[in-house]
């Protein structure tokens, strides 16, 4: 009887012992699970999700704070991805998000007074003009976000949705007849 | 989700996609020729042990063939289309000559059905199956009814008594028998059973071999009809249906097996020739290994599995409980077959290592 | 006679190329409108170089290369430029590319050109001449040539031993470069020796398939005339044999390594008919404005004719006299052609072959079942992979898994779905799998960069606030020493009501249906005027039917 109790706090000591030492030699800095959420989300930084801004939103997902379908832009591709990386289950979008296909911003340039106000809102620095001059979204850069819509005092931003052409197309999911139609 | 979605195509030409020419071959007609195959193991059959398999062959065809049409709309597959790609008859076939031929009709159709319901269709049906579903059935079968099992015909002249086409049926479907007639006299012990159950008794081999039952490779009348299934495994090789690896390496494997142990202590372990014409060795070889569904597609792959599958057999044929062990060794290789697959990947053309490189055959 | 090397798989579907080859290469009567699109080369499309409206001469530059990797397109004959817009092009995609329409003038008026003496030329030189002439690839994948010469980024030494002529034409039904190598076979060793000049290479083969004995006499007899040591080695007819890196196989025993290009193992392969119009570019200054089409299959007159390039394929069609029951047309061969969705779509540089089809002539395939992993596809694939099992992990959109079973490493050849006798449409699914891959990379690649513009971002207004900050400080410190403050207006408020007035003046500019500065204007200012709403009105357009794409999208992946 107490060469088993022995034996098992023996274990016990051991296996304590080599958990605390691999704690301590494999301690990982920072926050990995947050730059891989990261890495999954579209970094538009359009803060539809309510945070301002990917990394933010990647950090209250890795707290639990935040449930993974918020985030339109990812699509649900996105969400699926989150979901394999959390291991939970897929669920469609909630809260009212609505997914839009992917568009640009585009500035009226003949309405545009050049107030900057726009380009402040930019996260990501799409927006080149200086105060009094014209704007003008660089369409490569921009992500789609919107932010700079509802600033513009004029009104002259709109969001033109892109365009599938020959260079962005993408095959669709082969889908063929199992029984022929007569 | 259903993995082939059908529905009407909204555009004919979204239908039409290269390459607009195909190779007239189907998987019906593959399967088709495997039955054919068949064909010559069957009349040997019927010769030597009289027609009571056919019966066995009928009923399992019409369960096969049912269960199927059942599964198929029960998933709500179009069951046609499924049903003439006769996957499901060769099922039934390869299960009805796995079982002794006057085995009660309930055997067969309960092994039947359970092979395809179960074995094949729960797991996805028609190339989802990890395990050979004929296979399956008769593991369930000789698990649960091991006496029913063992109601095999003795061949002609050997039996005490023979029964005629239609004392067979209804021993089959009533399981009466005529009143001067045992069952004990018109069934008989297999040549590996009778094998078996001499060598505990500390007979030797040579002497065991002696008796009425034995021909001169395997069993009398049975060795006939391995002789018939390697034939027509003979065609299915040269019709390019199956490839050599299997066939080949599984017999190899269990010649070697054999060999070894009868050169070492001939007095306790058979030639490997009486293995290979005994009990299912050629039927498994060349008809119930090389089902593609549940064997690797790699060519390794395929000599690792059917050599995992030889030695398997004979172990369990030389020092395992059950007789024979074709239908074990199938259904513990066909486990690993993900496994070996992924191992035994063929390198890919441009990522043959180092090797490619090198400047060979240059004039 | 050289020892050959074969490759894995393969397949022997029927040639049907008897009927095309009973008569000569003809000149296709000129169009009366050519369609030019500004992509016909793999690569970046060409920028247009010219405006409606402007008569051209054939062989002058209407398409400028757009960077590295691009080509230049050509006016075909003489005539007016009549718009250039978006048209039907031939792309599996069936959306319209940027094409100039051409009216000819029926006077075939050339533009001058002159030959280049190329032996006394700098290797440099000949690449941009053979760029502006928009030479690229003719057998299919319509590369740019000037690329494949230029001397191996990273190892500018390395030596091109072998440089392969591929005259195999593998693939059914197509006889084009057949016909060529029997007519003309002079002008493409005498491009041969062009390109083997350009590389420094050392030897040159020349593979042609032992289904063509003819061209494989005319070619001989061309070297043999030519007096340059090249060799004109018979390989076995087999598909896809003319592929590029499989013919480099059965030729030298090589392979080329996954991912690489055929010179980091010293060798160099071009089609016969790029060689023929290196020739043509060099020797005579011609840029390429036609190429040899095959017309076949469903019709009376199957044979091969010169095109101009951007002919519509009707024009084609005519001559080839389809039968009455023909319903569809493909460009390219049988296996891996491409059907059109119309017969308006020009010819391009990569279009080899036009074949009529019909049920009769290419039965529809049995409707598709399981796979039953028989592994027929892996014993046919030239590239030894498991299509079953990249099939597996495509249609379940694994495509990690694809991948790392070497996905990219297909050349979509159809050896698997010809032999499958499940008649899965094994090919299509690699390619969406593919385009999936890629485009999936294209959004890391945005989202990347996105990121690391947004972190620029905040880094640089943590420092301007810094800066200001510290402006303030030291501000405050000489305020502090000076006398105290008596301003009242901040420089926000300033701000603020400078921007609330332009707000004022920007509301009444949209307000006037009519801005008050277009009373007296000249002809031409309302011209600009005019020009600038329609593009606008475009831009809004542009915006419309994107909408149905995207739901077409949602919709395929629920599938």
């Amino acid at each position: 009887m107490l060469s088993a109790l022995l034996v098992m706090a023996g274990i016990a000591i051991v296996l304590g012992a080599v958990l605390g030492y691999s704690a301590v030699k494999f301690r990982v800095e920072g926050n990995p699970l947050v730059d891989k959420i990261d890495a999954i989300l579209p970094q538009t930084q359009c803060g539809q999700c309510g945070y301002p801004g990917c990394r933010p939103y990647a950090e209250a997902i890795a707290s639990g704070e935040a449930d993974i379908n918020r985030c339109p832009p990812g699509g649900e591709e996105g969400i699926r991805k989150l979901a394999d990386l959390l291991g939970v289950e897929f669920k469609p979008f909630g809260g009212g998000t609505v997914l839009k296909p992917k568009a640009v911003a585009f500035i009226d340039e003949n309405l545009c007074i050049g107030c900057t106000l726009c380009f402040q809102a930019c996260p990501v620095d799409a927006i080149a003009g200086a105060a009094k001059q014209m704007h003008t979204i660089i369409a490569s850069e921009c992500t789609g976000c919107e932010l700079c819509v509802d600033p513009c005092p004029v009104d002259c931003i709109s969001m033109v949705p892109l365009r599938e052409n020959i260079a962005t197309w993408k095959r669709q999911y082969p889908v063929f007849t199992l029984v022929a139609a007569k | 989700m259903p993995r082939f979605a059908s529905f009407s195509l909204t555009n004919n030409m979204s239908a039409f996609f290269a390459p607009f020419i195909s190779k007239p071959d189907t998987v019906s007609a593959i399967m088709l020729r495997v039955l054919l195959a068949l064909l010559p193991g069957i009349a040997l059959y019927v010769w030597h042990f009289g027609p009571a398999i056919l019966v066995s062959i009928a009923l399992a065809s019409l369960t096969a063939l049912g269960t199927e049409a059942l599964m198929l709309k029960l998933r709500d597959r179009p069951v046609r289309h499924f049903l003439s790609d006769n996957s499901a008859l060769l099922t039934g076939w390869l299960l009805a000559l796995s079982i002794p031929p006057l085995a009660p009709w309930w055997l067969v159709v309960v092994g039947t059905a359970f092979a395809i319901a179960i074995a094949k269709h729960l797991y996805g049906g028609l190339g989802n199956n990890p395990f050979n579903p004929a296979m399956v059935g008769y593991a369930v079968l000789i698990v649960s009814f091991p006496a029913q099992m063992t109601h095999w015909i003795a061949p002609h002249g050997l039996g005490l008594a023979e029964l005629d086409f239609l004392g067979q049926l209804e021993y089959i479907f009533l399981g009466a028998l005529p009143p001067n007639v045992t069952l004990d006299a018109v069934t008989m012990a297999t040549p590996l059973d009778t094998l078996k159950t001499r060598l505990h008794l500390d007979e030797p081999v040579n002497q065991i071999l002696q008796m009425p039952i034995y021909g001169r490779l395997g069993g009398q009348g049975s060795e006939m009809v391995s002789l018939g299934f390697l034939l027509g495994g003979l065609y299915l090789l040269a019709a390019r249906i199956v490839t050599w690896h299997i066939p080949v390496a599984y017999l190899g494997t269990l010649f070697a097996a054999a060999g070894i142990f009868h050169l070492a202590d001939p007095a306790h372990y058979a030639a490997p020739l009486f293995h290979w014409f005994s009990g299912a060795a050629m039927l498994g070889a060349f008809f119930i290994l090389t089902d593609p569904i549940t064997s690797p597609t790699t060519p390794k792959g395929k000599l690792i599995f059917a050599a995992g599958a030889g030695l398997l057999t004979y172990l369990i044929r030389a020092f395992g409980s059950f007789p024979d062990g074709v239908a074990f060794a199938t259904l513990l290789m066909n486990i690993c077959v993900p496994l070996i697959t992924l191992y035994t990947q063929p390198p890919v053309f441009g990522k043959k290592g180092p090797a490619s490189g090198k400047e060979k055959g240059r004039p | 006679m050289r020892t050959l090397f074969k490759f894995n798989g393969g397949i022997h579907p029927p040639g049907n190329k008897e009927r095309s080859t009973q008569r000569g290469i003809a000149r296709a009567p000129l169009p009366a409108k050519l369609v030019i699109p500004f992509r016909q080369h793999a690569g970046e499309a060409a920028r247009p170089v010219v405006r409606v409206g402007d008569h051209v001469l054939k062989g002058q530059l209407i398409g400028m290369p757009d960077g590295y990797f691009s080509s230049a397109v050509h006016a075909s004959t003489s005539g007016t430029i009549a718009a250039i817009a978006a048209q039907p092009i031939a792309h599996p995609s069936g959306l319209p590319d940027l094409c100039a329409t051409l009216i000819p003038d029926g006077r075939e008026e050339w533009i001058p050109h002159a030959a280049v003496d190329y032996r006394n030329s700098d290797p440099a030189e000949l690449r941009q001449h053979l760029r502006m002439c928009g030479v690229v690839g003719l057998g299919g994948a319509v590369f740019p040539s000037d690329l494949k010469l230029r001397p191996l980024r990273g190892h500018p030494n390395k030596d091109i031993g072998t440089l392969i002529l591929n005259g195999a034409e593998c693939e059914p039904y197509i006889t084009c470069d057949d016909m060529l190598m029997r007519e003309r076979a002079a002008e493409i060793v005498q491009g041969a020796e062009m390109l083997r000049f350009m590389l420094e290479a050392g030897e040159v083969l020349i593979g042609i398939e032992d289904n063509k004995p003819q061209a494989v006499a005319a070619m001989r007899q061309a070297v043999a005339d030519s007096g340059l040591p090249f060799e004109v080695v018979v390989v076995p007819t087999i598909y896809p044999g003319g592929s590029a890196k499989q013919l480099i196989r059965v030729l030298t025993g090589l392979e080329v390594p996954s991912g690489k290009l055929p010179t980091e193992i010293g060798v160099q392969c071009f089609n016969v008919a790029t060689a023929c119009s290196v020739y043509r570019a060099l020797a005579h200054g011609e840029p390429l404005l036609s190429r040899i089409v095959t017309i076949t299959g469903n019709v009376r007159r199957a044979q091969n004719y010169e095109v101009l390039l951007g002919t519509p394929v009707q024009e084609l069609v005519a001559l080839g006299e389809a039968l009455p029951d023909t319903d569809r047309y493909i460009m390219g061969g049988p296996m891996m052609g491409l059907p059109l969705s119309s017969t308006a779509i020009p010819l391009v540089k990569a279009s080899n072959c036009i074949i009529a089809a019909s049920d009769k002539l290419f039965p529809p395939a049995p409707p598709a079942l399981p796979c039953i992993r028989c592994s027929r596809c892996a014993q046919v694939c030239p590239a030894d992979l498991q299509p079953m099992d990249l099939f597996w992990f495509s249609q379940s959109r694994e495509f990690d898994k694809a991948q790392q079973f070497s996905l990219f490493d297909c050349i979509e050849c159809g050896a698997c779905s010809y032999v499958c006798p499940s008649h899965i449409p094994l090919v299509q699914y690699f390619q969406f799998a593919k385009s999936e891959i890629r485009a999936r990379e294209q959004d890391q690649r945005a989202a990347d960069h996105a990121r690391e513009r947004h972190e620029f971002r905040e880094y640089r207004i943590e420092r301007e606030k810094q800066e200001k900050a510290e402006r303030l400080a030291a501000r405050e410190q000489a305020a502090k020493q000076a006398q105290p403050p008596a301003a009242s207006a901040t420089p926000a408020d300033d701000a603020q009501q400078k921007i609330q007035a332009a707000i004022a003046r920007a509301r009444e500019q949209a307000a006037a249906s009519r801005p008050k500065n277009t009373d007296n204007l000249t002809a031409q200012q309302q011209a600009e005027i005019a020009e600038i709403e329609a593009r606008r009105a475009k831009a809004h357009e542009r915006a419309e039917p994107a909408g149905e794409v995207a739901d077409n999208h949602s919709e395929g992946r629920s599938q």
